[in-house]
Formats: C-alpha cells, sequence, structure tokens
C-alpha cells in the first residue's frame, strides 16, 4: 500500500529525513517511536504532502503510484488521512460544517455527487456515537478552545467519517486520559480491515497495548535505525532510548 | 486641466448647450455634461415635481458648489470631475446587447457561478428580452399583499407625486442637504430610488427587495431611498444584489435615510457587488454613500452589508439614537481584493437614556488592497446609561494588503460604558494545510475560513440572502492565494 525508499526531505535547507526506508502493506499496523525530534511528525507531513518539507531524494508509492507530485489535497482524496499532533482551529466552521465540506470534495474529486442530507447525517450520528462523541459538540468551532483531548478525539472522528485506506495517527495519544484513549483506540480498531492500514507515531508503549502494532520502528536523527515486532515497544518502555542512541552513535 | 478655469467651463457649458439644443429639447433622453442651477433645474423639471422638490434641490447644490471634497478616508483615487459627468438620463434607456452571446463572457461566467437563472442574467446585463411571466406574476402578487397592509413601496420618483406629504416630511432630516459633500451633490441631482412606508403597527410580511422595484427603473448613479416606519411597525429591507453591477458611470453617490419612530423596527441589509476594476485596478466603480437610520423611542435600526464590489467604498451607515432605549447595530463585512481601497464603518451617535449600540465589523483584505474601518462612538451629555459595544476583525490573506481599524470614542457622559475588542489575524499555512489534508482544495479552504470568519455577520442575513453573500464572498476571493 505503502512504500517509501531512501526518502531524504528538508525544511529550510535543513536536511531532515535522511533516507527512510518503509513498506505498509493492506492490514497491517506499523508503528513508529524515537526521541523528541528525530523526524516523526516531518515523516507524517511529506507523506501528506506538505508544500514546506522538500523531498530532496527518495520516492513515495501509494498504492504503486508515485505520489511525490500529488498535492495535498489529491492524496487525501487518494485515501491518505493524518491525525495532526497539533491539530489547528479554524474559527467560526463547524465540526459538522467541515465534515461535510470535507466528504462532498472528496466525493467530487471521484465524479459523485455531494452525499444526500439524511445519509450525512446518519453518517455523522453513527461516527459520533462510536466516539462517544456528544452531540454538543460537533456545533463548535473547529478545534477553538478544544482541550487537547477533545482535539485528539475530533481528529479520530474524522477519521471515522472519512474512512481512509491509511491512516497515519501522528501522537494522538498525547493529551489523552486513560478513558480517552480506550475510546480512541477502540475506535481505531473498529475501523480496521484487511483493506486499510495504520501507522501509528507515538512516545509510548501505552497506545500499542490497545492499538497492537505488527510491525515497530525507531526513528532517530532523520533514520530507521531499528525495526522489530510488538517486543521492541516494550523493550523501549523499560530501557528507554539511550541504548538505541549509543548503539547509533558508535 | 489645472489651466482650466471656470470661465472655460461656463464657455464650454454654453457651447454645449447650444450643441445640444438644450432649453429647448427638454425631450431629450440625456443631458449633456457638467452640473449649473439650470441642469437641477431641468433634472426636477424632467421628472415634473413640485416647485418645493425643486426649490430643495437648488438648495443642496447651492450649498455643493461652497463644500470640497473630503479627504480624509484613507483612500487613494483621482477626483472625478465632476463637470464631465452628465446628471440625467431617462430610467428607461433602450437594451444595450440584442442577445447574450454580445454581453462579456467573464460576466456570464461569474452569474453562472453565483446561480443566476438566464432570464435573470439577461435582465441584470441590459439584455432585450420578452416579459417573464413568472416574475411578473410575482412582482403582482407582492404588490398585491403590501397594498392590503397598507404598505407604500415605490420609486421616490412616483412617491414624490402620490404621497408629497410624506416626502416633504421626511426628506433630509436623517442626512440633510447639506451634511457632506457627496450627500449634497446627491440631494441636488438624484435620479431615483426607493420609497417605503410601513403603517402604525404593521408587520411587513416579507422582506422588501429593491430587486422587484428596479426590474421597473434602472439603479441610478444618484439613488435616493427613505424609509419610514411608523410607530410600533416593522420592516426588513434588502439592497442590491449578488450580480456583479458593471455600470458606465463611475461616480456613484447615493443617500439612505431610515427613519424609525416609536417602538418600531428597521432591518435594513445590502449585498453590494460594484464592478471593483480589472486585476490591476483599472475602472472600477466609486461608491460614496451617506446611509444614517434615525431612532425614536423604544426603536431599533440594524444595519448589516456585505461589501464586496467597488474600486473605491466610502460608507458609514450610522444610527442616531434620539430617543430613550433606542437600539443602534452595525454588522458589517468588507471584502478587499486586487487594488480595491474600502474606508467604511458607522456612527452610533446616542442621545437618548438607556440607548444601546452594538458593532461587529469584518474586514477581509487580500491581493495589494487596503480595507479600513473607522467608527465613531459618541455619547452626548444626556445619554445616561447608554452602552456600545465593538468588535472589529481584519483578516489578511498574503502580505501586500493592509488592515486598518479607526476607532473614535467620545463619551461626555459619565455612566457611558464602552467597550472595544479588535483583533487581526492572517490566514495561516497551517490552516490551509490541514484543510487540504482533508481533501479541501486551498480556494475552498480560504472560502471556508472566511465564511467561518464572516460568520457572526451572515448569521444576521435574511436566509437567502445569505446563502447568495457566501456564494459572493468565494468568488471574491478567487485567485487571490498563489
Ligand atoms: N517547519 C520547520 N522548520 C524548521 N525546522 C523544522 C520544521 N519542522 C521540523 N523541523 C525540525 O525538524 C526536526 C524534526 O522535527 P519533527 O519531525 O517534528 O520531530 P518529532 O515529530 O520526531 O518530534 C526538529 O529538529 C525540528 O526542529
Ligand atoms: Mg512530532
Amino acid at each position: 500500500m505503502l512504500k517509501i525508499k531512501n526518502l531524504h526531505a528538508s525544511v529550510e535547507d535543513k536536511s531532515i529525513l535522511k533516507g527512510i526506508n518503509l513498506e505498509i502493506k493492506p492490514g497491517e499496523v506499523h508503528a513508529i517511536m524515537g526521541p523528541n525530534g528525530s523526524g516523526k511528525s516531518t515523516l507524517a507531513s511529506v507523506i501528506a504532502g506538505k508544500e514546506d518539507y522538500e523531498v530532496t531524494d527518495g520516492d513515495i508509492f501509494f498504492e504503486g503510484q508515485d505520489i511525490n507530485e500529488l498535492a495535498a489535497e489529491e492524496r487525501a482524496h487518494k485515501g491518505i488521512f493524518l491525525s495532526f499532533q497539533y491539530p489547528v482551529e479554524i474559527p467560526g466552521v463547524s465540526v459538522t460544517n467541515f465534515m461535510k465540506t470535507a466528504i462532498n470534495e472528496t466525493r467530487k474529486a471521484k465524479g459523485l455527487e455531494d452525499m444526500p442530507a439524511k445519509d450525512m447525517l446518519k453518517l455523522i450520528r453513527e461516527k459520533a456515537e462510536l466516539l462517544e462523541i456528544d452531540r454538543k459538540f460537533l456545533s463548535r468551532s473547529l478545534n477553538e478552545g478544544f482541550s487537547g483531548g477533545e482535539k485528539k478525539r475530533n481528529e479520530i472522528f474524522q477519521m471515522a467519517m472519512l474512512e481512509p485506506k491509511l491512516a497515519i495517527l501522528d501522537e494522538t495519544d498525547s493529551g489523552l486520559d486513560i478513558d480517552a484513549l480506550r475510546i480512541v483506540a477502540n475506535g481505531v480498531n473498529k475501523l480496521k480491515s484487511k483493506d486499510n492500514a495504520v501507522l501509528v507515531i507515538t512516545h509510548y508503549q501505552r497506545l500499542l497495548d490497545y492499538i497492537v502494532p505488527d510491525f515497530v520502528h525507531v526513528l532517530y536523527k532523520g533514520r530507521i535505525v531499528k525495526s522489530g515486532t510488538k517486543e521492541l515497544a516494550h523493550e523501549l518502555e523499560e530501557k528507554g532510548y539511550d541504548w538505541i542512541k549509543e548503539e547509533v552513535n558508535a | 486641466m489645472n489651466k482650466y478655469t471656470e470661465d472655460d467651463l461656463r464657455e464650454e457649458l454654453k457651447t454645449k448647450e447650444y450643441e445640444y439644443g438644450f432649453y429647448t429639447d427638454i425631450k431629450s433622453d440625456t443631458f449633456p455634461i457638467g452640473l449649473n442651477e439650470d441642469i437641477v433645474k431641468a433634472i426636477s423639471l424632467k421628472k415634473e415635481e413640485p416647485q418645493w422638490m425643486t426649490d430643495w434641490r437648488l438648495e443642496a447644490f447651492k450649498a455643493w458648489k461652497e463644500m470640497t471634497e473630503p479627504e480624509w478616508a484613507n483612500v487613494h483615487y483621482a477626483k472625478p470631475d465632476f463637470q464631465a459627468i452628465s446628471y440625467y438620463s431617462a430610467p428607461n434607456s433602450k437594451p444595450k446587447y440584442n442577445s447574450l452571446d454580445e454581453v462579456d463572457p467573464e460576466l456570464l461566467a461569474t452569474f453562472a457561478k453565483l446561480g443566476i437563472s438566464l432570464d435573470e442574467q439577461k435582465k441584470l446585463s441590459n439584455v432585450a428580452m420578452d416579459v417573464v411571466v413568472d416574475s411578473v406574476s410575482v412582482a403582482t402578487t407582492f404588490k398585491k399583499t403590501l397594498g392590503e397592509k397598507g404598505i407604500i413601496f415605490m420609486s421616490i420618483s412616483e412617491a414624490i407625486k402620490e404621497h408629497p406629504e410624506l416626502v416633504k416630511k421626511y426628506i433630509g432630516t436623517v442626512v440633510p442637504q447639506k451634511d457632506n459633500f457627496y450627500a449634497a451633490l446627491n440631494s441636488a441631482v438624484f435620479s431615483d430610488g426607493s420609497f417605503c412606508y410601513i403603517p402604525k403597527g404593521v408587520h411587513c410580511p416579507m422582506e422588501l427587495s429593491t430587486y422587484f422595484r428596479i426590474n421597473q427603473a434602472g439603479t441610478g448613479q444618484f439613488e435616493r431611498t427613505l424609509v419610514i416606519a411608523d410607530e410600533g411597525s416593522y420592516v426588513s429591507y434588502l439592497e442590491g444584489c449578488t450580480a456583479p453591477s458593471r455600470d458606465e458611470n463611475q461616480l456613484h453617490a447615493a443617500v439612505v435615510e431610515l427613519i424609525a419612530l416609536d417602538n418600531a423596527e428597521i432591518k435594513y441589509s445590502t449585498v453590494q457587488n460594484w464592478y471593483p476594476g480589472n486585476a490591476e485596478g483599472k475602472g472600477g466603480v466609486y461608491n460614496f454613500v451617506t446611509k444614517r437610520g434615525l431612532c425614536e423611542t423604544n426603536a431599533k435600526i440594524s444595519w448589516t452589508q456585505v461589501e464586496t464590489g467597488s474600486a473605491v467604498t466610502w460608507k458609514y451607515p450610522s444610527c442616531v439614537l434620539k430617543g430613550d432605549n433606542s437600539v443602534g447595530e452595525f454588522y458589517s463585512i468588507a471584502v478587499t481584493n486586487n487594488y480595491q481601497q474600502a474606508d467604511t464603518g458607522t456612527k452610533m451617535i446616542h442621545l437618548g437614556k438607556n440607548t444601546k449600540s452594538t458593532i461587529i465589523s469584518k474586514g477581509i483584505s487580500a491581493g495589494k488592497s487596503q480595507n479600513s474601518y473607522r467608527g465613531l462612538v459618541k455619547i452626548s451629555p444626556n445619554a445616561d446609561n447608554a452602552r456600545n459595544f465593538s468588535q472589529c476583525d481584519s483578516l489578511l490573506m498574503g502580505n501586500d494588503c493592509g488592515a486598518h481599524t479607526f476607532p473614535y470614542i467620545e463619551a461626555k457622559n459619565k455612566s457611558a460604558r464602552i467597550e472595544h475588542e479588535a483583533t487581526t489575524s492572517k490566514i495561516g499555512e497551517d490552516q490551509i494545510f490541514y484543510c487540504n489534508q482533508r481533501g479541501i482544495s486551498t480556494e475552498k479552504a480560504i472560502a471556508l475560513i472566511v465564511n467561518g470568519f464572516s460568520k457572526d455577520v451572515l448569521n444576521k442575513l435574511p436566509m437567502e440572502f445569505a446563502v447568495e453573500a457566501q456564494k459572493l464572498l468565494e468568488i471574491s476571493l478567487e485567485g487571490s492565494v498563489g
């Protein structure tokens, strides 16, 4: 589904990703861990097509197609979704209105008519229930005055609405208390199927108890320095990152 | 041009008058260019006005001659040559085009985007058309309903003839002839406009839209509107339309007077989309408008406006809160793009006790445009317990445009409570990327963000108008982020 080959990317002439290789197949859950500043969010943004980041070398294939030249919205239309580490506020635009626009724009790109209001309402109700989101919440301005946990839950609600093929969750667990974490993880697991894939970016093992990864990668200084199974996550939890750093720097 | 003396002018006028046989041919459809007392008289004569109206115009003209064009606004433009304008042309001038094929395709494309029907497109772009049965019947039903309630809604020219006592009593009472340069000019030469009277205690059952009236007489360069809501009545009045108005007349100077008598309420909504000039800033309408409302006891006036057009806009819809407990509101969205310049805002004059005013202004600037808010809140010594809340928000798109806020406060009564809030924000790359990531294109993302920013004001518009206004905002900002 996603194939990244020797990816190098820089921002403002500062090289951040320095040769990433990663392959994610349908039905898989991958986790990327690593210390702060190692390039996890950058990788997520590059996959999603943020223009500030320049790909200086390497390729990204999505479902066999080189997507490097595609605009961010075109990648979204293909089924790439990013749950942001820091979701932005859009004052005056309600969650519902935002979702309606996103869904209809995606449909338009596929040559489909707008979703009938009745179906839209049904979908919203269903997904809001899945994530235990209050109806009142949906009429609030997007992310404006949301608590950290509300923002993250809202990201996953959007994911549920858009049903992407590849969902990248960037530190979705930060800011969530244990109940919210369970709700969000449960939502992600319910949406999982053999046809879609999830890339979980996290600092902590905690989330991985709920969303169980098939593979765990450690990103450090712009490179994947270690890959393994979920045992690796436990090891990191126990020993921290220092031993990895030592290994790399040795 | 600066060598051009008054003598030259007089000379030129003489020859022109001669050339066009002005004195003898009052039937001509368009007057020669230039402005003098005879032209003012001729306009009045042509419109078969009573003597008092002619005198009123002449008085205005006298005042205007002594006045100079104001220069305090934050706009820069080549001053119009007031002697190079023709001050009268017949309202029923013939269509300019025989079919839509002859109309500027860019204009038609915009009509299509706004979802305007073909028939309406023809009407708006001055194409000859057969009578549309449907719209005639709508207009007729409309008239009948209003008639039953005793509501008067007609052109001001008709009103001067049919209801002279009302016009005479109220015209110029809110915006006096000498109020300002453009108002004086308008008072002297106004071509047409609307008149509306709501009798005591009547709640006008429908939105009164100038659209219905405009079918009968074209919009004028110097429009005059007079709305009177008698005691305890209510009216919602819609002015303008979202369709782009292209007009040969570069200068527009309208006057709108609202009178809300005791316990009456007037809601006046405007969507204005005059031609702003092309992307390089060429052409475009100069819009210098004086709008003011007077509130008697317990009365309320709300101005709501969405302004996207004009090359230069100079406009301050105001409320004089004369009666105790009266309420004034101003809700505005002003969009400027390319080289547009807008200096708009409001004046809230608190005279009565317990008077209340609210100002919400949303300025959106893109391209190389300049957008200024200028507002005055004045609390007179007798206005005990007056309250005002003002909020002025500016949204910038790009680095070449400007937003300016000039709030003036004059409080002469210690019990006044005045609150002012102002914010300036920029559409962030992060906001756009967030939308993009959800499958929303940059253009659509901007529309969404702008609509969100303007929501507090859009919500004040009548439903149908609000939908149109939203589309209009989108179109006005198209291509403004590269
Ligand atoms: N837009 C940017 N401009 C400049 N530096 C950036 C930008 N985005 C990320 N960086 C830098 O790139 C490095 C990796 O950041 P990031 O991808 O956010 O790491 P992580 O998500 O792993 O904590 C950091 O050193 C950060 O300062
Ligand atoms: Mg990060």
